[in-house]
């Protein structure tokens, strides 16, 4: 039987095919699904902000983009998957979810995450396949370990698979 | 100083739920009299939860939701956010504009309802934060306000994403709008910066 794995802000899960891996909620915050498909096994992370580096508090390694997509490495290869050449990635979230008058910094979180996110996964040659990130809108998003669909759900911009 | 807010005892609890009413008591007079009904409260409820915990606090990640913030500086930096159910937003949009609800013609607000909203953001929080600083003599400045409008478990992360940096939890302080036909109008939440806290307990003479 397919389960459905819940996965919630700043944590990471992993599973086999023919599970699934959801986190419903992503504004500035950004999903990172990662799987290996020769052996049907992937990971999503809800990441929280750009660098564990910056953090007064960095023990939670699933809140950052660098330290999580470290984690999910150690994470698969403990699972056999230790090439990255067969490693994929999709990402979704990113978004910048307030709107200001005028011109405003406060709350921009949501575009330093996906550069950072991008970089991380480049530093780590994991490529990525599919991207739905920015824009000023919530996503809930649904990983496929079976197919490796992602399932991207919104309020007012419709569903669709990247 | 304090790094997360796991060690709050009931006295710094009561004091900070005190300090929600007053707040959110000024804040709902000024309200009523920009719709000119009456607005009730609810007893100001003071949660210290995991990020993961709040959407399940707020009832569903999905659910879809107006959301106006405000970034607080000055002595004792805080968030605030104001959450309407879209439903009730409609109900407060037509009041302030005058609109008879049945004759609605539009599926989305319009550039006008969304900046109505906001100044009704912008007036609570000053309001608010006005009542708070009369009772701790500390210094709120209030930023202009945003809006969005979308799941709630998206507006609430991009405001709890501010918070990660220092801990992996966060201290809603929350007041309940309520109007009597319509029910919870809104939620009012003000989230301290972990430092801040230690400012507006010390000044409320509950320090640790």
């Amino acid at each position: 039987m397919a389960k459905i794995i819940q996965v919630g802000m700043a944590d990471m899960k992993y599973s086999n095919a023919p599970d699934k891996l959801t986190t419903a909620g992503l504004g500035s915050c950004i999903g990172i699904c990662i799987i290996d498909k020769s052996k049907k096994i992937g990971s999503l992370a809800h990441i929280m902000l750009p660098s564990s580096l910056q953090a007064k508090n960095a023990q939670n390694r699933a809140k950052f983009a660098d330290s999580a997509i470290e984690l999910v490495l150690e994470e698969l290869s403990k699972q056999g998957t230790t090439n990255h050449a067969s490693l994929v990635a999709k990402i979704a979230g990113g978004a910048q979810m307030f709107k200001f008058s005028g011109e405003s910094d406060i709350l921009k979180i949501g575009e330093r995450n996906s550069i950072a996110v991008q970089e991380n996964l480049e530093k780590h040659r994991i490529k990525l396949l599919a991207k739905d990130i920015g824009g000023n809108y919530g996503r809930t998003i649904t990983f496929d370990l079976q197919t490796g669909d992602l399932l991207v759900r919104t309020i007012g911009y419709g569903e669709h698979l990247i | 100083m304090f790094n997360d807010f796991k060690e709050l005892s009931s006295l710094q609890i009561d004091a900070l739920k005190e300090i929600g009413n007053i707040g959110a008591g000024n804040a709902a007079t000024a309200l009523a009299q920009m719709v000119n009904t009456k607005i009730d409260l609810n007893i100001p409820r003071v949660s210290i939860l995991p990020f993961d915990d709040v959407f399940e606090y707020l009832g569903g990640a999905d659910l879809p939701m107006v959301g106006i913030f405000l970034g607080v500086t000055g002595s004792a930096p805080c968030n605030i956010l104001f959450l309407m159910p879209v439903e009730k937003a409609w109900i407060l949009v037509d009041m302030l504009m005058g609109r008879n609800p049945d004759e609605k013609q539009d599926m989305e607000f319009g550039e006008m309802d969304i900046s109505a909203m906001m100044e009704v953001g912008n007036i609570i929080a000053a309001t608010y934060l006005n009542a708070l600083s009369m009772f701790t003599q500390l210094q709120f400045y209030p930023s202009v306000p945003g809006i969005g409008i979308d799941m709630v478990g998206a507006l609430m992360d991009a405001v709890l994403a501010q918070f990660g940096q220092i801990g992996d939890h966060v201290l809603l302080l929350e007041t309940q709008f309520l109007k009597d036909e319509n029910g919870i109008m809104g939620n009012f939440f003000l989230l301290p910066e972990p430092g801040s806290l230690d400012s507006i307990l010390s000044a409320l003479g509950v320090n640790f």
